[in-house]
Formats: C-alpha cells, structure tokens, sequence
C-alpha cells in the first residue's frame, strides 16, 4: 500500500463516519480537527473502522499520530504493510 | 428465532438507549442481543394502537432539534455515531410554543426553533432581567453538559446568580423540568444545560408519523448490522459469580450468558436484577410520575379556535411546584401538547387532531386504588385537568369541545409503571443519575434515563456512550 493510498482509505472511512463534511480537498498537511468538524466521538469511530475494515489496531496513546492525512500516512502505511497490504 | 445462550453484550430493554447502542455495538462486530419484555420497541417513548388508532406515548415533541448544517450538536453527533442520515428521521419543525403563567395565563413567553424569539420575549416581558438572562445563556452554551465526571451543583442556585425575578426563574424552570427532571423543585446544573439547550438554543420536531418512524429506523439499523432482539423476553436476574456478572436469567427461567450487560431499565431497576450484593449502594426511586389525557378530536386544533401552537407549559400559582402531586393530580401546572402543529411538508396535516395534556401525579395515590376506583378517578380528573389546561388557550365551549371529540384516552403512573416497567412509574427514573453508568459490577453498565442524558436524543446518545465508553473503546 503507498501513502496516497493510505490517505485514500482514511478520507473513505471520514467520508462514512462524517458524511456531512466536505472532503473533497482536505489538505494533507493541516490537522484534521482544524479543517474538518471532527470531535474525540468521530476520532474514535475512525479508529474502531481502521480496525474494522483493515484490521489495524491503534492503542488510545497513538490517537495523536492520527492529527492529519499526512501523519495518517506515515503512521498507518507501515501497519498496512505489515499486514501484507 | 435467536436461540444463542451466549453473547458478547446483553442489552436490556429495547427503549431508544438500548437500540443506539445496539446499532453500535453490532456495528463494530459485537454479538448482541436485545431483551425487551414488552411486545412494542421504545420504552419510554413508544406507541400503541386502540381502535385503529396509533398513539404515541412520552414524546410530544423531538427535542434537540437544529437544521441541516449545524454541527457538534447532540442530534447531528448521534446521526453520525449511528450512521443514519438526518432525511431518514423525516423531522419537522414545530410552528411556536409558550410558557404560560398566571391564574388565568397573563405572563407569556413565546419561543420557536429560533432562540432570537425566545429572547425578544423575555426581553419585553422582564426587561430588568435580559441582561442576566442573557449572561445566564453564554453560561450554558460554554458548559460541557457531556462531560462524564462533572460535579454536581444546584440549578436553582446558579440560574438565580443571573436572573432575580422569581417568575421568570419559574418560567425557565418549568419546559425545562417537565421535559427531563427526576428531582422536585430543582435539579443539577449540567442536567439543566442539557435540557435548555434541547429545549430553547436547539428546538422541537416531530416526524409526521410520530415516534415509531425514529424507532422504526433504530430497529432496521440494528437488524442490517446483525444485531438480534427478543420481545416479550424480559430479564429477570443478573447472575453474578465473585465480582462480575456472568449471566442473566429470563422470565422464561433460561440463561443466557454475556461478558457485558447494558441495562436501560434504570438504576432502582437495575439493582434489583442483581440481587443482594453486600455494601450495594440503592439508588433512590424516583417521585415524579404524570398522567397524560389525550382527546381525539375530528378536526384540527386551529379549527376548533385553539390557535396553531404546538406545545403550551402552564402554572397557574404564584411559585410553579415541580413535586410529586400532594393529590392524585396536580393540575396547577402542566403541559399541552398537540401535535398537528408542526410545520409539516407540504402542508400535510394529521388525519385528526389531537390534544395531549400532561399533569404532574402522585404514584401512591394511584398506585393501590381499586379498579373500579381507578376508573372513577380517572374520569374525573380527565375532566379536571381538561378544565385546568383550557384556561391557558383560547377560549372554546365546553359543548363544542364535546362534539368534537372522538375518543379519549389516559394514562396515568401506573400505566408508566406496568408498560416501562419504571418502579414507582417515575418516567424520569431516579434522582440518582450515573453519569458514567457504573455499577456495583464492573461489566455491568446503565445506559439511558438513569446514566442521565436527556430527552429521546439524549437517550440515544447516552446508548452510544456508554457502548463506546465501556465496552467499544477498550476491546
């Protein structure tokens, strides 16, 4: 899995969790919370879908590497990866 | 047919609480199960049929309503949490209401689903007061009402370092506590901020098929996301082994064992499931029960002279008494509701109109009556609170009012008490909230009335809480 694809797979996830936001041009390097209405409820549905849909754990004191697309990326590719993805 | 003897989480009752955190529960892969003991879904807030009639029951109105757009609310945070799309509860907005007091309702304060009305009105009625009256509403919008480990202070005592006019103090206290306390005469801070901004910075709304369009919608979401539900299967013990709870035993006397038990029956209620547990605190049971009168009329309220508000809060004493009835009805204060006047679309209007009225009761008084006297004082204080109520709307003849009507009907706390199963018929359950759902068990949690969120949303939200809170987030 790349980056551009890891970012893809938290806007689809942001996209069923908070389908009244606009995610068409979220930017990658700005805080999620600071461009989109996302609060500590919708943080943890995205975390819960990661684990979900991908099965991807992220324990409660790694919720801050989740801040922006960006550090989703980097955080999350490598966990993809090691799940063979 | 569920026929499982084990399941991740049992929920008990089937109410709006247990159904959201149903939905969530079963969503993220939870084997769930419902157990409700009645034969309809919604608890407090359900529907039955008499006649070929529906009726709803609690709600008169969905508070807590905002439009399309506004965000962070509790309505737009449980459509999100539920995965349920705002067009699917088919709400809409109530035209006006009023709290109205005075022996013959001199004192008015109109309010909409826009808070500048509420406030235009106070500001004309109580002109000394808006200064503090708006300084008292900046309070409750920074408050964090959903904070889980708030300390609990007097309403009562707050509102009253802002504004200094009992009436209007009064005239605040009354929508709110009619709509969500279980404690008389006043309650605490952060339950007051729920209740206010549910009521006045949010707003009313109603789906055109009543209550059992949003139960209707609960009920597939939680059936699509593979949770299961048993009526008429009510629980009648949580068995636990040390310190933990590790099954529950169902009327029918079998078991079914769980990791977690969600129950949305309260505390006093919820106590009892579980049976002598040394050094068990007992929650108190709540006081406050009512009785509702509901008249089927063959046209429109408007069409009879009653005017086009949706829901009216009267008082009638010189200081409003949110107690339990020293009667069997108190019918000094109440609330009247009729639900043909919400802005529905298209002009639609209900093929009847209705006119609810609730009063404030004494369980006790109710509770031990003899049927036939049950049925006698039933009859009379249908009449009484009937009276009572009309003196705040526009004048109708008691003839016309007669030949109007189809059919009646009413509850009272012992209805409360048989169909929610609510000890003492306490619709707002005990004046104990748990706002972190805890018990005496560790896996065994509340979730609805008693964990303390408010009104049908609040319930909702209260479900999804303490799903995620106790048993999603951890796992």
């Amino acid at each position: 899995m790349t980056k551009e694809e890891t970012k893809q797979a938290v806007l689809d996830i942001i996209a069923d969790v908070a389908p009244d936001e606009d995610i068409t041009d979220v930017k990658p390097d700005v805080r999620l919370r600071d461009q989109l209405e996302l609060d500590s409820m919708d943080f943890l549905d995205i975390v819960m879908e990661l684990r979900k849909r991908h099965n991807i754990e992220v324990p409660e004191a790694e919720y801050p590497e989740l801040a922006s697309l960006d550090s989703c990326a980097e955080y999350l590719t490598p966990k993809f990866e090691a799940l063979g993805k | 047919m569920n026929t499982n003897s084990h399941y991740d989480v049992v929920i008990i009752g089937a109410g709006m609480s247990g159904l959201a955190a149903g939905i969530r529960l079963a969503h993220f892969g939870k084997k769930v199960c419902i157990f409700e003991r009645h034969n309809a879904a919604g608890g407090l807030n359900s529907f039955y049929s008499q006649q070929g009639r529906k009726f709803d029951v609690g709600l008169h109105a969905l508070t807590n309503f905002v439009r399309p757009g506004v965000k962070g609310t509790p309505l737009t945070k449980l459509l999100r949490q539920l995965r349920i799309s705002r067009d699917e509860f088919q709400l809409c907005e109530q035209k006006r209401s009023r709290v109205c007091f005075g022996p013959t309702g001199d004192v008015s304060l109109g309010f909409t689903n826009d808070f500048e009305v509420f406030e235009s009105e106070v500001a004309s009625a109580f002109p000394a007061q808006i200064d503090g009256f708006r300084r008292l509403v900046a309070k409750v919008r920074e408050y964090d009402d959903v904070s889980l480990d708030a300390k609990p202070v007097s309403a009562r005592e707050v509102v009253r370092e802002f504004i200094s006019d009992a009436l209007l103090e009064d005239m605040i206290f009354c929508p709110v506590m009619y709509y969500g306390s279980a404690r008389e005469q006043d309650m605490e801070f952060g339950q007051f901020v729920i209740m206010f901004k549910a009521l006045f910075l949010e707003g009313f709304a109603r789906p055109f098929d009543g209550v059992r369009v949003i139960l209707r919608v609960l009920t597939a979401k939680y059936r699509a996301a593979g949770g299961e539900r048993r009526m008429k299967c009510g629980v009648r013990k949580i068995i636990s082994h040390g310190d933990r709870a590790t099954a529950v035993e169902l009327d029918d006397g079998q078991t079914i064992t769980a990791d977690h038990v969600l129950s949305s029956i309260g505390g006093p209620e919820t106590e009892r499931l579980m049976g002598e547990i040394p050094e068990m605190p007992k929650s108190p049971v709540g006081k406050l029960s009512f009785v509702e009168t509901i008249t089927i009329l063959n046209r429109q309220p408007a069409a009879l002279g009653w005017g086009d508000d949706t829901i009216v809060f009267f008082n009638d004493s010189e200081r409003f008494n949110y107690a339990a009835a020293a009667d069997q009805v108190d019918p000094r204060s109440g609330v009247i509701c009729f639900p043909n006047n919400f802005a529905y679309e298209d002009g639609r209007t209900l093929a009847e109109g209705v006119f609810r009225c609730t009063c404030l009761a004494n369980y006790a008084a109710w509770k031990g009556l003899p049927e036939s006297d049950y049925l006698a004082a039933k009859a009379q204080w249908f009449s009484e609170i009937q009276t009572s109520a009309r003196r705040f709307l526009p004048a109708v003849e008691s003839a016309e009012l007669a030949g109007a009507t189809l059919a009646t009907d009413m509850f009272t706390p012992r209805t409360v008490e048989k169909f929610t199963g609510h000890l003492g018929g306490a619709i707002y359950g005990s004046p104990l909230k748990h706002r972190q759902g805890r018990t005496t068990l560790p896996n065994v949690y509340l979730c609805g009335t008693d964990q303390g969120f408010l009104g049908i949303i609040g319930a909702m939200l209260s479900g999804i809480s303490m799903a995620n809170y106790h048993i999603l987030r951890g796992s």
